[in-house]
């Protein structure tokens, strides 16, 4: 029985030898006549199914996209393929009419504001809960993982109600604070990972030449720690650019983010503003986050977030 | 004297000591900041809140009686606040299903090497940057009855009428599968990419079909991240509000429960009855997580990737 439970424990081999194997197409045996590494131009029917659906799914996307950004440059588009005239005119209007200088500041600070406070309250959180066990944990990490696990609005509306008791309401101070509440277990959620890859050796050495906890933190951890916090700085700051509910909640004319402005447009009394405004805006918005994205992209593999990622290989 | 302060001070010591060997020590004040944060934060406001459906509003204990319970017996009894229920339901389960589903395939094909790769990967994920707001208002103009799909749907002969895409319930799914499909593939392909890849080329040495590859190594291994996936994106369609709003019948047949929630909230100033909203709504989300987590705890969690 100890035997059989070795065996299967052995189970998995660790891909033996695979320098010498050929590379070849995963799923496909290869057509005689074919070389090794050459790839067969003619897919499966449930290759050729997938590839329909993402076809559809992205003409979908680039619809949207596109038709965003025509309607934005565009002039009395009704009933045609494409508007009669161009005009680059929204946008300078869109800007003047909805004062998109205040909108854009408010959402950069909070934006940065937010990054900034959950950064340094999650991340000594996060070390702890990496590194030390202690009672309560298993409480304290559910608390953590409670404001990621349920909808928004949930626990948006009690909080904006206790915001709006202390006064609080349509204030700058009370967008922060309200995006705090699922950025700070995002960030220890983000940062555990990277903890977990520093080798705790480091710091007893650190401590053995009588370094205290704040010189651990600071000359050790933090600048090892740097590429973790970039990404979770980057991914927090595209989040709460993002964030629609909470911020719409708590939210007024002199706080509103970016996309509570859009969606204040959009759903203004009366039958609102031109449509043309709001494409404006929001190709000002796609924008932006595209941006912040494509730099984050670069400091983080998504897929990497979620588990120990082994490259898949090429054969 | 003497020896009564240092016997004192020798078990202060060895309380220090206790207490750092059960892990209790001064490290732990760095968890300070992050716990009042989600006191202060999340569990006083969520308890108020709690506090707050059992203080119903005059209008509200009137019209449905049953004094603290008013917003609850409101709840139950109003057919068109817990008619939002079903209509949250019906939207947010199909929109999760299929989401997990179709990134299966997906993300399958997506893990091989192809030229592309960076591109296609980077092109699935560029939704998440276009926020539920543009997503409605892309949709409005490119499925609205004169935009390009109906067009092209006219113009190739497939159909008489304009199809109506939104402002129903076809639109605010539409919107919940762009919007939660590169969500889901990037979870989905983390959690394949946790698979160790020589189990599969092992049951190909044996002479496994891809069929039973995928039905006997791969699909076990995922199932626990695809429930974990599953979880995610209906965390994240079960919520959806902006564009249930616009894109979708927000009296009718996308009536869904955070619009409710938010109609007693900053329409009827009835914070009572907002919170009790808000809290069932957390309540049926979780039953639903409960379950899925039910089920995701029979499968194996093994020391192979796929776990979550």
């Amino acid at each position: 029985m100890a035997a059989l439970e070795k065996v299967r424990d052995e189970a998995p081999p660790k891909a033996p030898a695979r320098g010498r194997r050929p590379s070849r197409p995963r799923g496909s045996v290869p057509a005689p006549g074919t070389t090794p590494g050459e790839k067969r131009l003619a897919a499966s029917p449930s290759a050729w199914f997938v590839w329909s659906g993402m076809a559809a799914f992205l003409v979908l996307l680039l619809g949207i996209i596109v038709a965003v950004v025509v309607d934005s440059f565009g002039r009395s588009w009704f009933d045609t393929w494409l508007p009669a005239e161009w005009t680059a005119q929204w946008y300078a209007e869109s800007w003047d009419r909805f004062d998109l200088t205040h909108v854009i500041g408010v959402t950069v600070g909070v934006a940065l504001a937010v990054v900034v406070l959950s950064v340094l309250i999650g991340v000594p959180a996060a070390y702890l809960l990496a590194r030390r066990s202690f009672p309560g944990k298993r409480l304290v990490n559910v608390l953590f993982l409670l404001p990621i696990l349920m909808p928004p609005i949930t626990y948006g509306i009690p909080l904006a109600t206790v915001m709006y008791a202390f006064g609080l309401g349509r204030s700058v101070v009370a967008v922060i604070l309200v995006n705090l509440v699922p950025s700070v277990p995002f960030v220890i959620l983000t940062m555990t990972p990277f903890i977990e890859q520093i080798n705790p050796a480091i710091e007893s050495a650190a401590r053995m030449c009588g370094a205290g906890m704040r010189q651990v933190f600071t000359r050790i951890l933090a600048p090892l720690l740097v590429p973790g916090i970039l990404a979770a700085s980057i991914l927090v700051l595209v989040r709460t650019v993002g964030m629609f509910e909470l911020t719409f909640l708590v939210s007024g004319p002199q706080s509103d983010t970016l996309v509570v402005a859009i969606y204040r447009a959009m759903t203004s009394a009366g039958g609102g503003e031109a449509r043309q405004l709001i494409s404006a805006m929001a190709v000002m918005y796609t924008t932006t986050m595209l941006a912040m994205l494509v730099v984050a992209l670069r400091f983080v593999n998504p897929t990497q977030l979620v588990a120990q990622v082994k490259e898949a290989r090429d054969d | 004297m003497t020896t009564a302060a240092t016997g004192s001070r020798g078990s202060t010591a060895s309380l220090r000591h206790r207490l750092a060997e059960r892990g209790i020590d001064s490290s732990l004040w760095l968890m300070v900041p992050a716990l009042v944060f989600a006191l202060a934060l999340f569990v006083y406001p969520f308890s108020y809140g709690i506090g707050l459906t059992f203080q119903p509003g005059l209008a509200t204990q009137e019209k449905w009686g049953g004094g603290v319970l008013a917003n609850y017996v409101a709840f139950f009894r109003d057919p068109f606040v817990f008619d939002s229920v079903w209509i949250t339901m019906r939207l947010a389960l199909p929109a999760a299903l299929f989401n997990v589903l179709a990134s299966i395939p997906v993300a399958l094909v997506l893990r091989r090497r192809f030229r592309g790769k960076r591109l296609m990967t980077s092109i699935l994920v560029l939704p998440i940057t276009l926020g539920t707001v543009l997503t409605a208002q892309g949709l409005l103009i490119f499925a609205g009855r004169q935009g390009w799909l109906n067009r092209a749907l006219m113009a190739t002969g497939l159909v008489d009428q304009p199809v109506q895409l939104v402002n129903n319930y076809v639109g605010v799914m539409l919107s919940l599968i762009i919007t939660g499909f590169p969500f889901a593939f990037l979870l989905v392909s983390s959690y394949l990419s946790g698979i160790d890849p020589s189990l599969e080329s092992a049951a190909r040495t044996l002479g496994a079909g891809w069929w039973q590859r995928f039905r006997r190594i791969t699909l076990p291994l995922l199932a626990p991240g695809l429930a974990t996936t599953f979880i995610l994106t209906f965390v994240l369609a079960f919520s959806v509000f902006p564009s249930a709003r616009l894109v979708g019948d927000a009296m009718g047949s996308t009536r869904v429960m955070s619009l409710m929630a938010f109609r007693a909230f900053g329409e009827q100033n009835d914070y009572p009855m907002a919170s009790t909203i808000a809290l069932m709504m957390g309540v049926v989300e979780l039953a639903v997580v409960a379950l899925v987590l039910a089920w995701r705890a029979l499968l194996y969690k093994g020391s192979t990737g796929g776990k979550g």
